[in-house]
């Protein structure tokens, strides 16, 4: 996995709660077993007048001009702006494989759904919650003043509009380390496969029908 | 020192290890796999010449692309072929039990898993799927993962986590007639909201919980994701036990007598302390309906249609409004005025027999409206699929106009050819109405099995005790 150095972008606000992980990336799309070339249909519904289908090439399709990421420059930002509950609902993991085709590589928002939080480190992407005053202040700043852009400093937890509002932020220091060193999760915890071993060895005598594949 | 929630003691059960931060590597037991979420995982672990650690933890079973007319030619959709075809050519280099599309065996993953015995109290189960949740029910610790923790627990067993705190939603009170666990959930989702549970393992307890069937309970751990919460949980009891029994992956003999002994222990002590409780008494609770775009907009069939001004904040209004657009309805219709297009009785949700029985036993001698153009009944598994013809339930949903289905997870989520076009209203016993869910431009209401054929038949929501 790429480190995830320090970066600037433009933010793109999508003011909504509860964005769904159906919206993010329409089910039609799921169908791919590659785990790249999402970016085009990231928000298809919301971004395109017609109904979009897997491998159609994008650029001639009607697009909704109302609908932020078909404006300039948000069109090429790197941060996406949400409200709470960002991402809930299914699994899919081709959601953060959207927003990072696209080139959005943080996300913050008033609160995430659990399992796309997790997804995001998984790729690269990191997911910022702020306080809701601060993602309120953020959106009128864009409503009323127009784009903007963002620097974010994972090392220093930071992250500083180009007015020089900063805001701190808080991370698991895990996930941190893995973003920033680009870890891969598999060989960490292959590193502790003696714990691993030991674990089975012990569970095996206790819950014998869970491990049929143990011997007697 | 107080007593331990059923989720702390699930939790420490599989502790394999933990730093002194709070990250731990916890031990699954069961991986259920499907086409969607799996084709990556796979290809991962070929790229780092991986192999799964141990094969007898997996279970594989295609059911999102599946077609649910005449399976004999195949999948006609070359991009659904091929996804599905990737699952069984994955299972078979890698050496994964999967059943087939061909296999009487085969249906929806969280339909087939605890039918086949797969999940097992006291489990950890995950899967590349949210309503993975729904294991929950058999006093497992289940929940949904990403594709590259489905990767990872393939190849190493295990998944980095943080413990989720502890909430008890008690369900107490009797169900008056016609109603159902998918009453129970929606009013709970209503009440806590959609993101309520976030952060959090929920245990559904309560008389009304151990009153209810382990059907019944699956449908209340399913859509505890709807509220928020990876997973749901609910205690063993004798019901559970005797549910697990005599199924093909579950143990037998003396081995099954020494496990039941530990699953009895599967309950929450009765000192624990949960960090948030709710509790909701079910006896007066009337049949539920969702009006909008989220499975927390919900009302009770004789209400009306909220109006945002009413919303008790600025974020809700906005999504009220927004909701109401797309749903194509107006603050104050009456909830029992809206008319259908298409009815769905299947998912996860609801495909089990019991939710079939609910719904057949409505239909009996009626028979669907003229303004419904098509109401589809599709079996959770071809078990179920099997039962349900036993008991003569087929025929009575297609005297009454339903059309009767191969398992899978069809309109649900319309990956398949199952779909809603746009502008077509549904009322459907699954687990979503985002925003195109059944297809694009669809619009979902999420209702029980006896009210979505009560809707089939009047051909507008209706209370199926005044039918």
């Amino acid at each position: 996995m790429e480190k995830f150095a320090r970066y600037s972008g433009v933010v793109i606000p999508i003011n909504r709660n509860n964005i769904d992980t159906d919206a993010i990336i329409p089910k039609q799309f799921l169908k791919s077993v590659e785990r790249s070339g999402f970016g085009d249909n990231l928000f298809d519904a919301w971004r395109y007048l017609d109904q979009g289908e897997p491998g159609e090439d994008c650029s001639n399709r009607p697009v909704n001009k109302d609908f932020v990421l078909n404006q300039k420059p948000y069109r090429t930002g790197t941060f996406l702006l949400a409200r709470e509950n960002f991402a809930c609902g299914s699994s899919r993991e081709h959601a953060v494989w959207a927003l990072r085709d696209f080139g959005i590589r943080t996300v913050i928002a008033a609160s995430f759904a659990d399992i796309f939080y997790n997804n995001c480190f998984k790729n690269g992407v990191l997911p910022i919650a702020l306080p809701l005053a601060d993602v309120d202040w953020l959106f009128a700043r864009d409503a009323e003043k127009g784009p903007f852009t963002m620097d974010i400093d994972l090392e220093a937890q930071t992250l500083t509009s180009e007015d020089g509002n900063v805001y701190r932020f808080e991370i698991d220091q895990f996930k941190k380390m893995c973003l920033l060193e680009g870890l891969d999760d598999i060989s960490l915890t292959l590193q502790h496969e003696s714990d691993i071993t030991a674990y089975e060895n012990r569970r095996a005598k206790e819950a014998p029908w869970l491990y049929p594949d143990f011997g007697a | 020192m107080t007593g331990k929630t059923l989720y702390d003691k699930l939790w420490e059960d599989h502790l394999v290890r933990e730093a002194d931060d709070g990250t731990a590597l916890i031990y699954i037991d069961r991986q259920l796999l499907h086409e969607v979420t799996s084709a990556q995982a796979f290809a991962g672990l070929r790229d780092a010449q991986r192999k799964p650690r141990r094969l007898v933890t997996n279970l594989a079973v295609a059911d999102h692309n599946v077609p649910t007319t005449d399976r004999s030619a195949g999948i006609d959709d070359p991009v659904s072929r091929l996804q599905v075809e990737t699952l069984d050519r994955n299972c078979a280099e890698f050496g994964i039990t999967e059943f087939d599309m061909a296999d009487p065996r085969q249906g929806i993953v969280h339909v087939v898993g605890p039918e086949q015995g797969a999940t097992l109290p006291g489990m950890t189960i995950v899967c590349g799927d949210s309503h993975t949740a729904t294991h929950g029910a058999l006093g497992a610790l289940a929940f949904g993962i990403g594709t590259s923790e489905v990767e990872h627990v393939l190849a190493t067993q295990c998944l980095v986590a943080r413990k989720m705190k502890n909430m008890r939603v008690t369900l107490d009170g009797t169900l008056s007639e016609g109603m159902a666990s998918k009453d129970m959930i929606l009013a709970v989702i209503g009440q806590i909201g959609t993101s309520g549970g976030t952060g959090f393992a929920i245990e559904f307890a309560g008389s009304a919980v151990r009153e209810a069937s382990m059907e019944a309970r699956m449908t209340l751990c399913n859509m505890a994701i709807e509220a928020g919460a990876r997973a749901g949980i609910v205690a063993v009891d004798e019901k559970t036990i005797e549910y697990v029994k005599g199924r093909p992956f579950s143990p037998a003999g003396e081995l099954f007598d020494t496990a039941a002994q530990a699953w009895r222990l599967l309950v929450s002590d009765a000192d624990a302390v949960f960090d948030v409780e709710h509790r909701i008494d079910v006896s007066t609770l009337r049949p539920q309906v969702t009006w909008g775009t989220s499975p927390e907009m919900v009302a009770n069939v004789d209400d009306v249609i909220p109006n945002p001004k009413d919303a008790p904040d600025e974020g809700k209004r906005e999504g009220w409004s927004r909701a109401l657009e797309y749903m194509d309805l107006r603050p104050g219709t009456k909830i029992s005025s809206i008319a259908i297009d298409k009815v769905f009785i299947g998912a996860c949700t609801n495909g089990r027999i019991e939710d079939l029985r609910a719904a057949a036993s409505v239909a009996k001698g009626r028979h669907v409206a003229g303004n419904v153009k098509q109401a589809l009944v599709v079996p959770g598994s071809g078990l179920v699929k099997k039962q349900a013809e036993e008991e003569g339930l087929d025929k009575v949903f297609i005297e009454a106009g339903f059309e009767w289905r191969e398992p899978g997870c069809s309109m649900c989520l319309a990956m398949n050819a199952d779909r809603l076009e746009p502008g077509e209203r549904c009322a459907a016993t699954s687990n979503r109405n985002f925003e195109g869910r059944q297809g694009y431009g669809g619009r979902t209401h999420l209702v029980s099995p006896a009210m979505a054929a009560a809707a089939a038949v009047a051909g507008h929501f209706v209370d199926p005790n005044q039918l």
